[in-house]
């Protein structure tokens, strides 16, 4: 029941960080860790590929809208990739789903 | 219920390491039960998130205290129970509270917590919680057939 965290350089301010494994209380916070610097890059780009993340619950959602609230102060753009129908499934139930589909639209703009 | 249930009893101690193991035992108990792949890992999440109020408000992650999940099989349903004598909380005023995330709130008012019971009420059939000495978290999963949900059931239940 651990996370393996593989982050990934793909540009000068691009990064994707891929999660694989289950994501509760006592992983997130490692989560929280490798995501969180990554957001602060300014005018930057953070893909989190969910792809091989076999579960998650309100403790993985909370590390995601800290990366959310982040990402939009620093001007940086960022997206969640790779959802299961499960994983997906939590996202609109909470309406995470809607709040990242709204910053994106808003471009990550701190002033939206 | 006025048949028995088989019972399964599992004490854990209040530490963030330790709700992997209370979820594993509830899906494996929710398997062996027949609930499909989704039904089980609604009760994966709401276990795991009962577990998670215990160890972080509960016991405010200092890691004493255990914390009891009490598995009822039944033929209707699997009541879960995650109880620990840890601090408690007002919960009507909690009930009160729940809700999903406003998208067209303001951003910085979002809220990174405070999910937890909210996806537990959303995912499970019927849940109670009573906080008379330390925490008690009820929740009921029914058996559904032909995949058939049970909603009329959810709705008109009063205890």
């Amino acid at each position: 029941m651990n996370i393996s965290i593989e982050r990934e350089a793909k540009g000068e301010k691009l990064y994707l960080v891929a999660v694989e494994g289950e994501i509760d209380v006592f992983t997130a916070p490692e989560l929280k860790k490798g995501l969180l610097p990554l957001t602060e890059v300014e005018d930057g780009e953070l893909i989190l590929d969910l792809n091989e993340t076999k579960y998650m619950d309100s403790t993985a959602l909370g590390v995601i809208v800290a990366a959310l609230k982040s990402a939009v102060k620093h001007n940086c753009r960022f997206s969640v990739i790779g959802m299961t129908p499960r994983i997906k499934r939590l996202f609109e139930i909470t309406g995470l789903m809607d709040l990242l589909t709204r910053a994106q639209i808003s471009g990550g703009s701190a002033n939206d | 219920m006025t048949e028995t249930s088989d019972v399964i009893r599992l004490s854990i101690p209040a530490k963030p390491e330790f709700v992997g193991i209370a979820r594993l035992a509830c899906s494996g108990a929710a398997s062996r039960m027949g609930y499909s792949f989704d039904a089980v890992e609604d009760i994966k999440v709401a276990v795991s998130e009962a577990c998670t109020n215990a160890v972080s408000h509960g016991y405010k992650q200092n890691g004493i205290g255990q914390i009891q999940v009490i598995m009822e099989c039944g033929k209707e349903a699997l009541t879960l129970t995650v109880l620990h004598n840890g601090e408690s909380f007002d919960a009507s005023e909690a009930l009160q509270k729940l809700r999903p995330i406003d998208p067209s709130a303001d951003l910085d008012d979002v809220n990174e917590g405070g999910l937890g019971l909210f996806l537990i009420n959303a995912l499970m059939d019927q849940v109670t919680i009573s906080t008379e000495c330390g925490v008690a978290v009820r929740m009921v999963k029914y058996v559904t057939r032909d995949g058939v949900e049970r909603i009329a059931n959810k709705v008109s239940t009063t205890e």
